[in-house]
């Protein structure tokens, strides 16, 4: 580690991180560093590279060029040690749906190695949390799609990682679960975690304490909400982002 | 070690809760062990024959009486004519053709033979040739009795014969089920285990789930483990299955220990689970997985064995064998089942699928990243 204080300090860093599939740059040289128990805003619109980037960080992908830090290791070289200290929830639903509620926090739980004391432990509290006591031996599948997003974020952080990366984790889900969910965020985030969240909600990124805007593959923003707002002289982040998603030349997918 | 406990828990639950899979392991095989083998043998039945009498004579309907009563031939028409019997074969109504000259008996008695004409519709060649050849068989037969009636009388000397008797070593009264039973329980064997690693991975990654896995710092080849151990027994219950119906059914008790085919079972299905777990992690989608699968299995089913012998395909043939391990478990199987082979007689066999296991599982591991 070249800087150990700048790791103990960021939770992620990000130096000219790139991605290349074949002629195409999906992300571009993005430099940013993510404080501890920050949350994160990174946004962007379809197609800007916000996935493969999180993917990199999370070593789900390979990165072409440049270097970034997770918890302190390595994206490049240490994947499997960053993956000890992360969460992740995917833009894609991704629990068992043939499974029961309580099957599937007993196996990530598991795969996580939490000991089968706390495994029974850590059920508890979160059915209780989740007010999913009566549902736990449904099948997932069977769950409406916001009590599955609240439970698969439950899940991403069974294991109290130190970061916890959520891509698009509101998607199609309706204003009140979204509040909740956002509770549960910040919840987590009062606890110490750092979050790292994908969104296309703006009111969402007004919640988060620094925002990155993604444009083309590169970072073409980054500051508080309220900062980007007095920058572009917007009255809200939907305008700033409209202004800089306008700028952008790449076909969104 | 730990994560693969939960990892089977996981594989285990999601396999008897879905009824197709249950279905695919328990039933298919039954049933298809129940009904392939009654048709899988190259006994030919039933062929159909017209016969053109231009002479009818005592000899030329004590000849036919004793081809159709053979129980191979069915006559299908009786005809006058060369050309309306040859009719028959053109729509398919006949497979041979007997003709008869007029004249056979007289020629026969006074010049000591007698030409026959056959003519065989070779559209289905295997059964034109056995039938074929039959046919010839049962005319010799009638041929000698003639004589031997002859020989009662002492019109001509007597002829020195030479009789081969055959006897079949290790299926005394060639069986075919005895021989075919085992060889398609090897293929349905191959096929559960095959096609259910196969799609099984590729499902995860079709639903998403896999990322939800790569982002654990779970280790690769326990994941494989994870994935093989469940279809291995899987596979061993369809095998004892298998078995259970072979004895039941077609009361078919293997001669050798049968210990020896689930050592040898055990391996083998090893390396057709790596297989099908390494067409998985290279497939991106099930049906891609599939076709794989299918094609390959296609290449073991007819280059095992199983309905031709590998003695008779040609030499490149014979080399493209040696890499499919149906081969050695349907040769292991018969030695074992029919003749009653030991340990050491079927060492080789079991050396060989033991190298295709470990290569198999060896490459799906490696081919299976948790980063791209």
């Amino acid at each position: 580690m070249k800087n150990p204080e700048k790791h103990y300090e960021y939770a992620i860093t990000a130096d000219a991180l790139s991605k290349h599939f074949g002629d195409f740059t999906a992300v571009d040289r993005i430099t940013f560093n993510v404080r501890r128990g920050e949350i994160f805003g990174f946004l962007g619109a379809n197609g800007a590279g916000k996935t493969t980037a999180m993917r990199m960080l999370c070593g789900l992908s390979k990165p072409s060029s440049g270097e970034a830090t997770v918890a302190g290791y390595d994206v490049a070289a240490q994947p499997e040690d960053i993956k000890r200290n992360i969460g992740y929830m995917s833009q894609k639903f991704s629990l068992y749906e043939d499974l029961t509620v309580t099957e599937n926090i007993r196996f990530f739980a598991g795969i996580y190695g939490l000991s089968d004391a706390a495994i029974r432990e850590k059920s508890a509290s979160l059915l209780r949390h989740l007010q999913l006591e009566a549902e736990k031996n449904k099948l997932v599948q069977s769950l409406p799609l916001g009590w599955k997003q609240k439970l698969a974020f439950s899940i991403a952080i069974i294991h109290e990682p130190k970061i916890v990366f959520l891509d698009e984790p509101t998607g199609g889900v309706d204003p009140l679960t979204r509040r909740e969910f956002w509770e549960m965020i910040y919840t987590s985030a009062r606890q110490g975690t750092t979050i790292f969240v994908t969104t296309h909600y703006m009111d969402e990124a007004e919640y988060c304490h620094r925002v990155s805007i993604m444009v083309d593959g590169r970072i073409a923003a980054l500051d508080t909400p309220a900062a980007l707002k007095k920058h572009f002289g917007a009255a809200s982040m939907n305008e700033v982002f409209l202004q800089l998603a306008r700028q952008a030349t790449r076909q969104a997918d | 070690m730990r994560s693969l406990r939960f990892l089977l828990e996981k594989e285990f639950r999601q396999i008897f809760r879905n009824p197709a899979i249950l279905r695919m392991i328990f039933i298919m095989p039954v049933i298809q062990l129940i009904i392939l083998p009654q048709v899988a043998d190259y006994e030919i039945r039933n062929v159909k024959m017209d016969v053109i009498d231009h002479d009818h004579s005592m000899y030329s309907r004590e000849m036919i009486r004793k081809i159709t009563s053979s129980g191979c031939f069915e006559l299908a028409g009786y005809h006058d004519s060369y050309t309306a019997a040859l009719h028959d074969v053109e729509h398919d109504r006949t497979d041979l053709i007997l003709e008869i000259p007029a004249g056979f008996e007289r020629t026969l008695v006074r010049e000591n033979e007698a030409p026959l004409f056959i003519a065989v519709n070779a559209i289905n060649g295997m059964r034109a040739n056995l039938g074929a050849a039959y046919l010839n068989s049962i005319i010799r037969d009638y041929n000698q009795e003639v004589r031997a009636e002859w020989i009662r009388f002492p019109r001509f000397d007597e002829q020195p014969r030479i009789e081969v008797q055959q006897r079949n070593w290790y299926n005394l009264h060639l069986n075919y089920k005895l021989f075919m039973v085992p060889g398609i329980l090897v293929i349905l064997l191959t096929m559960v285990g095959a096609f259910l690693a196969a799609l099984n991975i590729v499902k995860e990654k079709e639903i998403g789930t896999i990322e939800q896995i790569n982002v654990t710092p779970i280790r690769k080849h326990h994941f494989i483990l994870g994935k093989l151990i469940p279809f291995w027994i899987m596979g061993l219950l369809v095998l004892s299955l298998g078995l259970l119906v072979a004895r039941l059914i077609y009361g078919i008790v293997p001669v050798g220990n049968i210990g020896l085919i689930y050592l040898f079972a055990a391996i083998f299905l090893l390396a057709v689970l790596g297989l099908g777990l390494l067409i998985s992690t290279i497939s991106h989608t099930q049906q891609q997985a599939m076709l794989i699968a299918f094609f390959l299995m296609m290449i073991f089913i007819l280059m095992g064995g199983l309905y031709t012998s590998i003695e008779s395909m040609p030499r490149w043939a014979q080399v493209v064998t040696w890499f499919n391990p149906v081969t050695y478990f349907i040769d292991v199987v018969r030695m074992v089942v029919l003749k009653g082979s030991g340990l050491k007689d079927i060492a080789g066999h079991l050396g060989i699928i033991f190298i295709f296991a470990v290569v198999l599982n060896a490459w799906a591991v490696f081919s299976y990243r948790k980063r791209t």
